[in-house]
């Protein structure tokens, strides 16, 4: 016999076996899924979810598919929190720190609580990455965000109001596009692919017959 | 938190036994002939009776999987006579089904080119296979490596069966694509001088996988979702197409729409319309887990199909050859191939390499089945079997920390059930991966059908009979921005006729006459895991 739990969904309790993930316990008690799950697999934060276990005020967030059920678990889920995302030209924007100044001066409101950081499922230092990005730092900020799956729980959590997976989102194309490194080999090959300098090998290769092609194939070298 | 049979203990404890060797292997790779017979037995594509040849439609006659047959072979979800087309909710240039990597960078370019434009999708933009790609996008731009190379990779992966001139596209304009989106700020990994870090991945002749870290679909798919809202592109979400629209001239002009939630039908008319709407992992073939998202059901084949799209290779299916067999929570689930590029071992119950980790999916993932059945070397999981995986080997190899900045979403999924990758091996077993087939588009991306464009996993073709890793996130680069652009362009010259939904009555018609019967309506939609008393 399956080890049985009860959870609380959105106040109604349930009896599902303990091994399965919020997600298939919503499932297993007969619910179909329209909002609060995309991927399935902890990448897409479409299920982003709060919960209390009874006898513990401590409430809890974190993803419904990336979790298991306990005993006595009051369950709601946050499907679509409302986070502010700001409209920019990448192509006009600069990383400076005026930027997030313009767009996002609540950041600056920010009281220090840590609230978001304690609520990110994804075990992400989110009041640091914050921080970053008040500096200007947004190479930092990118990499410390980089887990990032934007569920919006810390910004459910935030008394000024932030919507740290946007701020966050800002700083890593600021920082892909302006601050890495430039890459020049990429830059020089697809100058030559312009001036068409493969267009005969390819064509070559392509013109022969399948046994040479297959031969070609079978023999050709690997990088080690 | 994971619980282990004494089984599984056993058998762990005879993969660590022989680390130090197994680490100094580099096991041969299989002869041409070796890994043809291997296909043939135990690839699930080779499995006659999970097929059926369809009898009617474009592909009258055609192998495809049962499961597939059935939805292709199905009632429509509205009454075509009864749809009122006068009014049209949008009335749009172009019109993109799917709010995927393709469909996004079809919209942004489609943008580009002046067009109006607007996405539906099922569920919210970036629910979607492109957020879930961990492992990276194949471009040759290291100078030992060339489009040519690239070609060869591709194009024998693929059994030779792709179209040439489509594989011609995708690999010479590869590395275009990897500045498309350097320059919208996606975050590749880099050596501080800037040298894109490339890496194999199974079937690479060259190191050309690019990679950000192991959320490449994620940075990819946030970017370009980011980059849709900031031009102000429409997106209308939840809401799914469930019908193609055509004009008294027969081409495609636009789609019927359903509110996932309210049931509401809304009808969008548009010039050209592009079908973005992915692959079928959650059709289950063969009973198979699947690695994909909630919404991979295969809907735009169904609509393409009743349009009169013809499929190519609706057959060929990837089955990943590493998902994840234990614990539980996580089955189906995919173990990126950057576990398998920096050196881990495929062990058996015994311990034993059986085999070079690099071979192309198809081949590795018929030799883990094999493993697992004939040879009976699996190991037993409470829910079924598999072999191990040997991440510790990273680790050895790399060096200590590499786990943790290559593969951070692995180390993280693991670790939520208490199994830490960089100490103990993990057990996997194939899962549902990729569509190879789907609609048949010529290098302009558009279907057989009139201003009827494709782009993304519900394309076929490009990749033959099996995709390398890496050459789909570039194909729904590569081949959404050129959707975008053409039917864009061609938008430009459509006047649109009186709509109707003729051919969704005459295809109903055409099951009738061929005496086919169903229950069931298409497209899915949606898989349902209710649990059914
Ligand atoms: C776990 C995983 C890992 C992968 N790793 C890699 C990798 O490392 N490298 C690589 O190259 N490839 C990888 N792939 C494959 C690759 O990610 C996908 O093939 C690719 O992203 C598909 O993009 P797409 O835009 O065609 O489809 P998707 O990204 O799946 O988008 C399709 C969209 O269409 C919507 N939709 C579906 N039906 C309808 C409908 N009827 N109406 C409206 N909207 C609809 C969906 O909801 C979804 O938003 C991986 C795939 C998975 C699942
Ligand atoms: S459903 Fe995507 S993160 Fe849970």
């Amino acid at each position: 016999m399956e080890n049985m739990v009860h959870v609380f969904l959105m106040g109604k309790m349930y009896e599902v076996p303990s091994s399965l993930t919020i997600m298939k316990a919503i499932e297993y008690a007969g619910y179909q899924l329209i909002r609060g799950c995309g991927c399935r697999n902890g990448f897409c934060g479409a299920c982003a979810t709060v919960y209390r276990i009874k006898g513990d005020p401590e409430l809890k967030a974190c993803l419904a598919c990336q979790t298991k059920v306990e005993d006595n678990m009051y369950i709601a889920m946050l499907p679509g929190f409302p986070l502010v995302k700001q409209i920019y030209d990448i192509e006009k924007v600069r990383p400076d720190e005026t930027i997030m100044m313009q767009l996002y001066p609540e950041i600056y409101s920010c009281i220090g609580c840590n609230a978001c950081t304690k609520a990110c499922p994804q075990g992400l230092n989110v009041m640091q990455y914050i921080a970053y990005a008040q500096r200007g730092e947004y190479e930092k900020c990118a990499e410390e965000s980089f887990d990032c799956v934007m569920c919006g729980i810390c910004s459910s959590r935030c008394p000024a109001g932030i919507s740290h997976p946007q701020v966050a989102m800002l700083a890593r194309r600021l920082n892909g596009k302006y601050i890495a490194p430039k890459s020049q080999h990429l830059a020089d090959r697809v100058q030559e692919i312009k001036e068409g300098k493969f267009e005969g090998m390819i064509e070559d290769l392509m013109g022969k017959p399948l046994s040479e092609i297959q031969e070609l194939y079978n023999t050709r070298e690997i990088e080690k | 938190m994971a619980i282990y049979t004494n089984e599984m203990l056993e058998s762990m404890k005879k993969v660590e036994a022989a680390r130090a060797v197994n680490v100094t292997l580099d096991p041969r790779r299989m002869t041409a002939e070796e890994k043809d017979t291997l296909l043939k037995t135990y690839h699930p594509d080779y499995k006659e009776g999970e097929f059926t040849n369809l009898q009617i439609g474009p592909n009258k006659g055609d192998k495809v999987p049962l499961e597939l047959a059935a939805i292709l072979q199905a009632n429509p979800r509205i009454d075509p006579e009864k749809v009122d087309l006068s009014n049209p909710d949008y009335d749009v240039d172009v019109l993109i089904i799917g709010g995927g990597g393709a469909g996004a960078s079809a919209a942004i370019e489609a943008n580009n080119g002046g067009a109006n434009v607007m996405i539906v999708t099922k569920l919210r933009m970036g629910d979607a296979n492109t957020m879930m790609a961990e492992g990276g996008i194949q471009a040759a731009d290291k100078p030992n490596d060339s489009p040519a190379q690239h070609f060869l990779d591709a194009y024998g992966g693929g059994h030779f069966a792709a179209k040439k001139e489509l594989v011609y596209k995708l690999v010479t304009e590869a590395p275009e694509a990897i500045q498309w989106l350097n320059d919208l700020g996606v975050e590749f990994d880099k050596a501080p001088d800037g040298t894109m870090i490339t890496t194999h991945g199974g079937g690479t002749s060259r190191k050309r996988m690019h990679a950000a870290k192991d959320y490449s679909g994620a940075e990819i798919m946030r970017t370009l979702r980011d980059e849709v809202l900031n031009r102000g592109i429409p997106v209308v979400d939840f809401t799914a197409a469930i019908e193609l629209i055509k004009d008294d001239k027969g081409a495609v002009a636009g789609a019927v729409l359903l509110n996932m939630e309210t049931k509401e039908i809304l009808i969008a008319k548009a010039k050209t319309v592009i079908i973005a709407t992915g692959g079928a992992g959650r059709m289950h073939y063969q009973g198979f887990p699947t690695s994909n998202h909630y919404g991979a059901t295969a809907d735009g084949l169904v609509l393409g199909y009743r349009a009169g799209a013809k499929l190519l290779y609706p057959d060929t299916l990837q089955y990943h050859p590493t998902g994840a067999a234990f614990p539980e929570q996580t089955f189906g689930a995919l173990v990126t191939e950057k576990v398998r590029s920096p050196g881990a071992m495929l062990n058996n119950a015994n311990g034993e390499a059986f085999m070079n980790p690099l071979e192309t999916r198809d081949v590795s993932a018929a030799s883990i089945i094999r493993e697992c059945s004939d040879r009976g070397n699996g190991v037993h999981t409470p829910e079924g079997v598999g072999v191990w995986l040997d991440t510790p080997m990273i680790e050895i190899k790399g060096g200590e920390g590499t786990i943790e900045k290559r593969i951070p979403a692995m180390l993280r999924m693991f670790a939520k059930y208490d199994i830490d990758i960089r100490k103990e091996p993990i057990l996997v077993y194939p899962t549902l991966h990729y569509q190879n087939g789907g609609i048949d588009i010529t290098t302009d991306g558009m279907s057989c059908v009139e201003n009827l464009f494709v782009a993304g996993e519900a394309v076929g073709g490009i990749h033959g009979r099996n995709r390398l890793m890496g050459n789909s996130l570039l194909d729904i680069i590569v081949f959404g921005r050129n959707a975008g652009r053409n039917a864009a362009a061609k938008a430009k010259d459509v006047t649109v006729g009186k709509l109707n939904l003729d051919h969704v009555s005459a295809y109903k018609k055409e099951m009738e006459e061929a005496g086919i019967h169903s229950d069931i309506v298409s497209p899915k939609l949606l898989p349902d895991y209710r649990r059914h008393k």
